[in-house]
């Protein structure tokens, strides 16, 4: 391992201070299942952890009275999903935080550390911008938010400045006769990096059988996940049918972009792309009409 | 850069130990304490074989740092038997012969007691998705879940006698 030094700081103010004084070299360590990692393989040159656990407002899960959700940029996934309340009201959220890496990983991975790790194929990302989630940032200047489709930039790559950290995403209220999914491939059963996924939020009508609106996201297609407006535009107004389900499909897959890597080929992941977002728009339906 | 002071609880009693701020729970157990029952499999998070229970989680001790475990209540393989008495499940693993090389076993056994430990019902289903972060490479894990449902069944019955 190279030799870093660790600190745990308590308030947000702190952290940003110590992450503007030691500039590039120092890092948030929430989860540690990616950076822990590349840290001890070389790949990310780590001369500081400022771990942020020890930060209310960072491992805080909070359902607010108007049913909009707080996550803590570190708070686990394990926390998440064990929270009966929390995946009733955002199963898709469960979907992605249950699957990520096993048990082992769940216990320590957040939703922070998997968008802030920015890795195009990240399990939880398609779904924080399905949900429409916000992203918290506090940094020398002050606090920003930042749409979470906005927040990738490239691979491993974010819109995070020198000092800045995610302090939480913040999730609207799910509106009435909504629902929401997210899939991924893996070519066995767990414990896999997706060679595609998908998350589809939708809205119905109150008689659940027209799509009121839809937000469509995809990811390990692409240099970061990709929010699909048009995948979203093709079922809005649109009656709930096999036929405008697969003009969100094909509108997804028109902007796929991926690569041919160890885990898929090209046309593979574009076959992918249509077959998950159509699955996550049913299962969605299905959610939205409880 | 100076090496850390860590007290945490482990297996039952207070330790205390020095760090280096960049060194792994893993290495931690193993180096600091002397604790050799966790294993270093992967080294990435994949294989399971560093299990412990860290605050009531499962966690892989190579993808946690050392000096974390400060405050920590901590479990290890070594704290899994009870005095003179193999737990249910180490002795459902020789009864079973699920291993082999025993590289994975600490990880295996401390993985399936975290699981039975929250749900002693588990069944061979949930039992086999609860342990798909623990990889063997020897036996195949049939009979790694023969002997977790049989020491489930132990442990049931030993909880029904009570």
């Amino acid at each position: 391992m190279q030799a870093f030094d660790y600190i745990a700081p308590s308030t947000v103010q702190e952290a940003v201070a110590l992450l503007a004084k030691h500039g590039a070299g120092a890092r948030v360590l929430a989860g540690g299942t990616d950076l822990i990692i590349q840290a001890r393989e070389g790949r990310r040159d780590v001369a500081l952890m400022v771990d942020v656990k020890g930060i209310a407002e960072v491992t805080v899960l909070s359902l607010a009275s108007d049913g909009s959700l707080r996550v803590g940029a570190a708070t686990s996934c394990a926390t998440i999903y064990q929270n009966a309340e929390v995946a009733k009201r955002f199963p898709a959220l469960v979907d992605s935080a249950a699957l990520i890496g096993g048990i082992q990983i769940q216990s320590r991975a957040s939703l922070g550390g998997n968008l802030c790790n920015s890795g195009p194929a990240g399990d939880t990302i398609p779904t924080l911008i399905a949900l429409s989630a916000t992203c918290e940032i506090a940094g020398p200047a002050g606090t920003r938010t930042v749409a979470v489709e906005d927040f990738c930039t490239g691979p491993g790559r974010n819109v995070l400045q020198n000092g800045e950290m995610l302090v939480a995403l913040t999730f609207p209220a799910p509106a009435s006769h909504s629902g929401a999914a997210f899939e991924r491939f893996i070519p066995r059963n767990e414990m896999d990096i997706a060679v595609a996924n998908a998350a589809a939020n939708v809205t119905l009508s109150a008689d659940g059988g027209t799509f009121q609106s839809a937000r469509i996201a995809i990811g390990a297609v692409a240099p970061t996940p990709l929010y699909v407006a048009a995948a979203g535009a093709a079922l809005a107004g649109q009656s709930v049918s096999d036929a405008t389900i697969a003009k969100a499909c094909a509108a997804a897959q028109e902007a796929a972009i991926p690569i041919t890597d160890m885990r898929g080929s090209i046309d593979q992941r574009k076959h992918l792309v249509g077959v998950l977002v159509r699955r996550t728009i049913n299962k969605a339906v299905e959610r939205a009409r409880g | 850069m100076s090496k850390r002071i860590v007290s945490a609880n482990i297996n039952g009693e207070t330790a205390e130990f020095l760090v280096e701020p960049y060194e792994t729970l893993l290495e931690s157990l193993r180096h600091e304490l002397g604790m050799m029952g966790t294993k270093e499999g992967c080294g990435n998070g994949n294989c399971g074989a560093c299990n412990v229970i860290m605050n009531g989680s499962l966690v892989n001790s190579c993808c946690v740092l050392g000096v974390e475990a400060n405050g920590a209540t901590i479990t290890t393989i070594e704290g899994v038997a009870q005095a003179d008495h193999l737990h249910p499940l180490q002795q459902s693993f020789l009864e079973n012969a699920a291993l082999q090389c025993g590289i994975c076993t600490p990880g295996f056994i401390v993985a399936a007691k975290a699981l039975l430990d929250a749900e002693p019902d588990a069944d061979e289903a949930r039992m086999r998705h609860y342990l798909a972060g623990n990889l063997c490479r020897c036996t195949g894990y049939d009979k790694i879940i023969r002997a977790v449902l049989d020491a489930r069944d132990v442990m049931r019955q030993a909880t029904g006698a009570r």
